[in-house]
Order: C-alpha cells, then structure tokens, then sequence
C-alpha cells in the first residue's frame, strides 16, 4: 500500500466519522450565527456603530467556535484505544495528526469561513472587506486547529480538560487574532495591510510545519500511562 | 530457532513500588510466551513497554537482534491487541478491520476481510455500527485482526487478555488459532488468567521473576 492509499484511508474515516457525530460539529456553526446576531439586537442597531466593531466580533466569535470544538479531536480516539494504534501505525504518526487536523478544519473551519459573509451582512461589514475576511478567516481558523490540536492532545488524557484547554491555549491564539483582525481592518481604513496578511500566511505556515511534531510529543505523553 | 525479542534487565517502578526488576527473557519464532501474575504485577505495562508505548518499562528492549538493519521498526510486524480494544463505535466491524490495515499499510482484498468477521462470528453485523454490538462482539470486531492472513506482514502478536469477554467456544477457538499463528512461525506474547496448553508455550511469572 502506498503512503497515498493509507493517508486516503486514514482521511476517509476521519470525514466518515466527522460525519457521524454531525450533530456535535454543528455545535461550532450554531454558536457562531447565535452570538453573531445577538450583537445587533444586544448591543446597537445602528449600523455605522456594528460596522466599526464587524471584524472583531467575527474573529472572536470564530476563534470561539472553534475552541469548541477542539476536545473532540482526540477524544473519542483515545477513549477507545485507537489512539495508541495510530501512534503505532506505518505512517509517520505526526503525517496522521495533520490529516487529523486538516480534516477537522474542513468540518468546522471551513464551514465557519463560508457562513461569514452572510454574517457580516448582519453587521454592516463593507462588502468590499469581504473577500479579505474569508481569505483571513479560512488561515486563521486552520492556524487555530493546528495550535488548537496541541492543547487538545495535551489535555486528552485528563477526564476533565475543558477549562485547562482553553487556558492553554488562549495565548497562542492572540498573536493570531491580532494580525487577522489587522488585516481586514486596515484594507477597511485603506491602510497598508499585506504585512499582517503576510504575518497571519507565516503562522499558517509555521504550525504547519511544527504543530504535528508538538501534538505527536502531547499525544505520547497521554497514552503513556 | 531465530529469536524476535530479547529483552535484557527489564525494571519498572510505578508509585514507588517496584513491579519488577532484573527482568530478562527472549523470544523465538513459534514461541508463545504466557505473561503471568496476580493483578497489578505489571502485566500491562511490560507488553506496552515493548510495543514503545511507554517509559515506564526500563531495561533494554530490542526486537529483531539477528536482523543487521538498526532502523528496523518493529511495530509495522507487530498485531498488538491492547486492553481498550480500539473498536471505533461510531465504525462497522468491516471498517474497523479496515481502518486497521490501512494502519500497517496493508492491502488485502475483501473477500479476506469477509472470511475473518465471517470466522468469529460476526457475518450479518459487518455493516452494523459497533456500538449496537455486545461487549462480546465488540471485543472480536478487535479479535477479528488476528484471523486475516496477513503472516507474511504480521510476525508477532502482542496480546494483552485477548479471552476476556468471550464465550467458551470463542475463547477454544481463538487458543486453536493462537497455536497455530505459532505453528507457522509466528511469536506470541500474552497475557491471561485462562490457561494455554501446548509445547510451544512457555510461561513467565512476573511475581516470581520481580
């Protein structure tokens, strides 16, 4: 069997099972569009305000979301013993936790980043901004599962993780927030803003590359014991 | 015969108590080696300390010592059948034995996936997802693994209470299959408070060795 066919196969289960457990990974997209439109009822209905504050509420309600969803990324895996075969497979163990990840941004992430610019209708975002919203959207929240992916492992073995994980994890995400957040706001105030673009595109690429080897260190440490 | 595993001087202290210590034992090819001892004698922990899942076992541990290559890796040879039976409920049966050969980048046609549910019992559930089976079943949907005619990937099993949960003529059929993985060559390590009698097996108390 090729390195290809096995990461198909290890890819394809994990979508079968995101699909599975559909009704969890809706959690993420309901919050989001929840606590979105709250925000013109709750806070002020005048549009020159909420489009002052657009950009801000998407990403942290989308960094919010995602946080989520993060538990069950090993969860299940380790509650059953699959962890510790996967850690034991053929392939690389942290080329299967990127498939992991990768996948896991594709049932919430993604999602996320498509339902934006229906939200930002809501908040009076200029349209122009939108498509740099999306773009920054979709790396960040990938930035967010692959960083989140750490947390997420270093947490799975502890019965009650919830809380620890996001303390864990929240200072990772603020350098993200900040130049995804700076983007879009300054392409709004017709600033320069391909340098925090350029910023949020070298954390992607970053954990990218470094996550996986982290989160393989975190998910050996759970399974020890 | 060729000898798969030598283990030299093994030691593991958990809690301040000393499981064992000094513990040394090879294993051969057609050699089933029968891990004893009361509960919390560290069973377990040894067989997880040899699959590299923990720390905790120290002492040196090398698989394959005739083989020349260094950067051999065991564990693609190895079937280790853990205490949680890495049965994904949310999965079918035939997509967990799958899912498990794509682990160890095995490719087999499913006529063989077939015959293995087929073999313990499980034809008829193979589209069910698991989580609708008996604890029973759930366990041989993990069993399964064992009856796939992969012995020319698949050398060593590392078996951790592979009868626990099974009904008399699975746990006679699973012993039969165990000897004769053996017979043709094949290593087996395992734990279980059953007995398993035959020549080729060879018993190891840790509360005696310790």
């Amino acid at each position: 069997m090729t390195l290809t066919a096995v990461i198909q196969g290890i890819m394809r289960r994990e979508l079968q099972l995101a699909f599975r457990r559909r009704a969890e990974l809706l959690n993420p997209l309901l919050f989001f569009l929840i606590v979105v439109s709250l925000f013109p009822i709750g806070v002020t209905p005048e549009l020159a305000r909420l489009s002052e504050m657009a950009v801000g509420v998407l990403w942290v309600t989308a960094l919010l979301a995602n946080l989520l969803s993060l538990d069950l990324l090993f969860r299940s895996d380790f509650d059953d013993g699959s962890l510790e075969q996967q850690l034991m497979a053929n392939v690389p163990a942290s080329l299967l936790v990127l498939v992991k990840v990768v996948t896991h941004w594709l049932v919430t992430g993604l999602p996320l980043t498509l339902m934006s610019p229906m939200l930002s209708l809501m908040l009076a975002l200029p349209s122009e901004a939108i498509p740099l919203l999306m773009l920054t959207l979709a790396l960040g929240t990938l930035t967010l599962s692959l960083l989140g992916g750490i947390g997420a492992a270093l947490t799975v073995g502890l019965r009650k993780g919830g809380l620890l994980l996001t303390v864990l994890i929240m200072p990772l995400f603020v350098p993200v927030i900040i130049f995804g957040t700076g983007a879009v706001s300054a392409f709004i105030d017709q600033l320069p803003w391909l340098g925090h673009l350029a910023l949020l595109a070298a954390m992607v690429t970053g954990s990218l590359v470094l996550a996986p080897l982290v989160t393989v260190l975190a998910l050996e440490i759970a399974v020890e014991d | 015969m060729a000898v798969v595993l030598s283990a030299e001087r093994l030691r593991c202290v958990r809690d301040h108590r000393c499981l064992f210590s000094n513990l040394s034992f090879q294993v051969s090819r057609g050699e089933i080696l029968h891990l004893k001892g009361p509960n919390g004698a560290g069973k377990t922990t040894l067989l997880r300390g040899l699959v590299g899942l923990t720390t905790l076992v120290e002492g040196r541990i090398h698989w394959f010592p005739q083989d020349s290559s260094d950067d051999e890796k065991p564990n693609e040879k190895i079937w280790y059948i853990a205490h949680r039976p890495a049965v994904t409920l949310l999965q079918s049966p035939l997509e967990n034995l799958r899912y498990s050969l794509t682990l160890h980048g095995i490719a087999l046609p499913e006529a063989d996936l077939w015959q293995a549910l087929a073999t313990v019992g499980l034809l008829g559930y193979e589209d069910v997802p698991s989580h609708q089976l008996s604890a029973g079943q759930q366990r041989r949907v993990g069993l399964a693994r064992l009856f796939l005619p992969v012995e020319d990937q698949i050398s060593i099993w590392v078996l951790d209470e592979p009868l626990t949960a099974l009904d008399v003529s699975a746990v006679h059929q699973l012993k039969e299959r165990i000897l004769t993985f053996a017979g043709r060559g094949g290593a087996v390590i395992m734990t279980s408070h059953h007995g398993i009698d035959s020549d080729a097996v060879r018993s190891l108390d840790l509360e005696e060795a310790g």
